[in-house]
């Protein structure tokens, strides 16, 4: 990756930056917002968009732009942290998978295809009944989610990559199975799971947003995109506006990160990078 | 009349050209070879005369068919491919639809020919050496010599003018190769037809073509009628390149010591077969029953068809995989294959036959390099560094090579460091798995006189596995043929080759290529 792929890949370009404007604007809610978020004031409830409020106020008088700056910051974090539990158990399982095969392999597949039976919304419904709603638990229910997805992508990257002869090579040379896992499996298939990745990046956000919705996730006075949806429905006729902000912006991350996957998928891919000439031998 | 003429034609990449100013012109009725080595750009030409080429192709020049320049609009290309070429790709597995019966497919290629002959998918398949019922097969349920007939029945539907062979037979193994050969040049006589082969085998061209093209770099070096052009070759390449189809022999002096350095023991490896009822069908046999020794010194050759049972063999004598009866001793340690003690495993190694696959892309050299010396235990870094150095040297690298990654070297120099990474341990005993098959033939010669100079240097043993009697006329002090897992016949190359016994030794035999006269 550098400079000169980057070029080449326009969709790569406009859906990183697309993403990393509004990641930006989130982390820059840590520290500042054009009003605090708890700052209520009833007095300019419904403000419409204009110079004080550039997207004008909500039903209890906050400034709509920092609760959506504060709400992304949210999303993303409720996301990211799922990817991170997805990562950290699922890839590992499915190296595991690919090494040792057998009965490893066997309880691996079983378990991602007994957590893909199950929508991340009625484990997100279990965790909440069991320790509660909140961000947290949001968390949790997505991440294990996430699990098998990585999972599978890091077993069927592995199994084709171990394959290869530089494995067998590998393993004449004395390595032990995870060793071998974690020096040419791991680094063979990083491409894939950073592209699949921001694919579930998307998925999550798409995640926290529905389960904030239903009440499961995020709980006031903390924000998010979801939870600002969900105040906004019973006031959709009235106020489009509250509900349209969130909304939009949830799509234009979402599609933004889609974007940046297939062009990461592009520019990653090595069978991809000179295209048409996969089938020239001479 | 030339059929196609080709006049100036140059394709490039992002730039760079693949192939520049080619100005060929191919008779009607000739058997045209192409020949030259990977990334010569016979491929690329092959394509742009059936309008194939990728689309991000940069082509300038003109092709002509039968006096036409070929149409631009896709379409009318297609209707023309359709109907007067006919191509043969070099993988006949990928090249065919795995979903559909090749019957089928044959049909597929008739009904797209909308001429109104009495052609049949039976006429075809007989045409061919295949048999009616055949058509109902698919393509995984044929061996590969038929599905490359399958593909040339394909070529053959629209009856063409012009058939275009892109190395049809380099996935094939000897004897397959020699029967698809002789039958492109049967249908060829018959029909009158035109053939472009493009092949990197020299020996191939002068057994089928009157006319070839030699290409380097993508340029034309020499063309001219093939007996012309191979006796005498005015260009130092094409010398080089019929030089190289000549194996001189390598054994030095004689080495062979009296000890015997590894004994295989009524080795046996049974795989058995998947499916619900696993016990309804006998597990395959790859290896049955194999007993054999190697001395000290010796080049012991394992040669046989694919699917043979050799690189089996090969894996289990290196550890790689575990054989289900018998067993192996290598100097007194007695193994089974996987549970060889990690303290003899620095003293086998294994060079795989494919040298682009057999290096982590993402790993240095040196410490692609460096990984078996974990076997070595008590090593500092320097001595590591040393070892390391030493191993790429004696290739015939440079050191300054080992901070680069695998991409960078070509198809030989990669064979050459898998050759250093099987030394770097300093081995007695190297299982060398086709370790030129892969290669293009001026560099054949050059990594042979290197394992053989390695093997006086070091007084190393070889066990080769290969299916390039040739070769192995070359390199070996002992042949073992092997077939359907089984040791058939044994004796030393001279002998076993002017009198073979046994009915597959012969069929290899038979299937050489005859020697391209001088």
């Amino acid at each position: 990756m550098n400079w000169t792929t980057l070029r080449r890949h326009p969709r790569l370009v406009i859906g990183l930056a697309a993403t990393l404007i509004f990641a930006a604007m989130g982390l820059l809610s840590l520290i500042w917002t054009p009003y605090p978020i708890t700052d209520i004031a009833i007095a300019r409830r419904f403000a419409t968009p204009g110079a004080e409020h550039l997207l004008g106020a909500d039903q209890l008088g906050r400034d709509m732009l920092s609760l959506i700056m504060s709400g992304t910051l949210t999303s993303f974090t409720v996301a990211v942290m799922a990817i991170i539990i997805g990562v950290g158990i699922g890839v590992p399982l499915g190296l595991a998978a690919a090494i040792y095969g057998g009965p490893v392999e066997w309880v691996v597949l079983r378990f991602s295809d007994l957590a893909f039976a199950f929508p991340s919304v009625v484990i997100a419904i279990l965790i909440a009944t069991l320790m509660g709603p909140g961000a947290g638990n949001a968390v949790i229910a997505i991440g294990i989610f996430n699990v098998p997805v990585f999972a599978q992508v890091a077993r069927g990257g592995a199994l084709a990559i171990s394959t290869l002869d530089f494995v067998a090579a590998a393993r004449l040379a004395g390595l032990s199975r995870p060793m071998i896992a974690l020096r040419h499996l791991l680094p063979n298939i990083a491409s894939l799971i950073i592209v699949q990745g921001t694919i579930q990046l998307s998925l999550g956000i798409l995640a926290e947003a529905g389960l904030s919705y239903i009440g499961l996730g995020t709980q006031p006075p903390a924000t998010s995109l979801g939870l600002m949806l969900r105040d906004a429905q019973s006031l959709f006729l009235i106020h489009p506006w509250l509900s349209l902000a969130p909304g939009l912006a949830i799509v234009v991350i979402v599609i933004a990160l889609n974007i940046a996957g297939d062009g990461l998928r592009d520019a990653l891919d090595p069978r991809l990078k000179r295209q048409g000439l996969t089938n020239v031998a001479g | 009349m030339s059929l196609v003429e080709i006049d100036k034609l140059s394709i490039g990449f992002d730039g760079r050209p693949a192939v520049s100013n080619l100005t060929l012109g191919i008779a009607r009725g000739a058997r045209f070879g192409i020949i030259g080595e990977s990334g010569s750009g016979k491929s690329l030409t092959a394509l742009s005369i059936a309008g194939l080429l990728p689309e991000n192709a940069e082509v300038s020049g003109t092709i002509r068919l039968d006096g036409n320049a070929l149409p631009a609009d896709e379409k009318a290309m297609a209707r023309l491919r359709g109907q007067r070429i006919g191509m043969v790709f070099q993988e006949p597995m990928t090249a065919l639809n795995p979903l559909m019966r090749v019957g089928e497919q044959i049909g597929e290629a008739l009904a797209l020919t909308r001429h109104q002959s009495e052609t049949s998918v039976a006429s075809l398949l007989s045409e061919v050496g295949l048999e009616a019922q055949h058509a109902q097969r698919f393509p995984h349920q044929l061996s590969g010599g038929q599905r490359q007939r399958v593909m040339i029945a394909m070529a053959l539907a629209s009856a063409p003018d012009l058939m275009i062979a892109d190395e049809p037979t380099s996935a094939l193994d000897v004897i397959t190769q020699r029967m698809v050969l002789d039958l492109i040049r049967e249908i060829c006589d018959r029909r009158q037809m035109t053939l472009i082969f493009i092949s990197h085998d020299m020996r191939a061209v002068a057994a089928l073509c009157d006319q070839v093209a030699v290409l380097r770099g993508g340029e034309l070096i020499e063309s001219g009628p093939v007996a012309k052009v191979l006796a005498e070759p005015s260009a130092a390449y094409t010398q080089k390149l019929v030089a190289a189809t000549r194996m001189a022999p390598r054994q030095g002096t004689p080495h062979v010591a009296k000890k015997n350095l590894l004994e295989v023991d009524h080795l046996t490896r049974a795989f058995a077969h998947g499916g619900f009822w696993p016990w309804r069908k006998p597990p395959l046999l790859a290896v049955n029953d194999v007993s054999l020794s190697v001395s000290a010194g010796e080049c012991l050759a394992l040669v046989g068809p694919s699917g043979c049972g050799k690189t089996t063999l090969a894996r289990m004598i290196v550890g790689l995989d575990s054989a289900t009866a018998g067993e192996m001793r290598f100097e007194g340690t007695s193994y089974r294959g996987l549970d060889l003690p990690a303290a003899r495993r620095a003293d086998l190694s294994l060079v795989f036959q494919d040298p682009f696959g057999s290096f982590n892309p993402r790993l240095t050299v040196a410490r692609s390099l460096g990984e078996p010396l974990r076997l070595v235990p008590g090593l500092s870094p320097i001595e590591h560094e040393q070892r390391v150095t030493e191993a790429i040297e004696s290739v015939g690298l440079d050191r300054a090579m080992l901070a680069r990654y695998p991409h960078e070297f070509s198809g030989g120099q990669r064979q050459r460091l898998a050759i250093a990474r099987a030394l770097v341990t300093r081995p007695s005993l190297v299982v060398l798995d086709e370790p030129v098959s892969a290669l293009d033939v001026s560099v054949r010669g050059d990594v042979l006189d290197l394992l053989a100079k390695l093997q006086q240097q070091h007084g190393l043993t070889y066990i080769i596995i290969s299916h390039d009697l040739d070769m192995v006329a070359a390199m070996a002090d002992r042949v073992l043929v092997m077939e359907a897992g089984k040791i058939v016949e044994e004796g030393r190359p001279d002998a076993l080759f002017a009198h073979p016994q046994h009915r597959l030794t012969k069929a290899l035999m038979a299937a050489r290529l005859p020697e391209i006269a001088a």
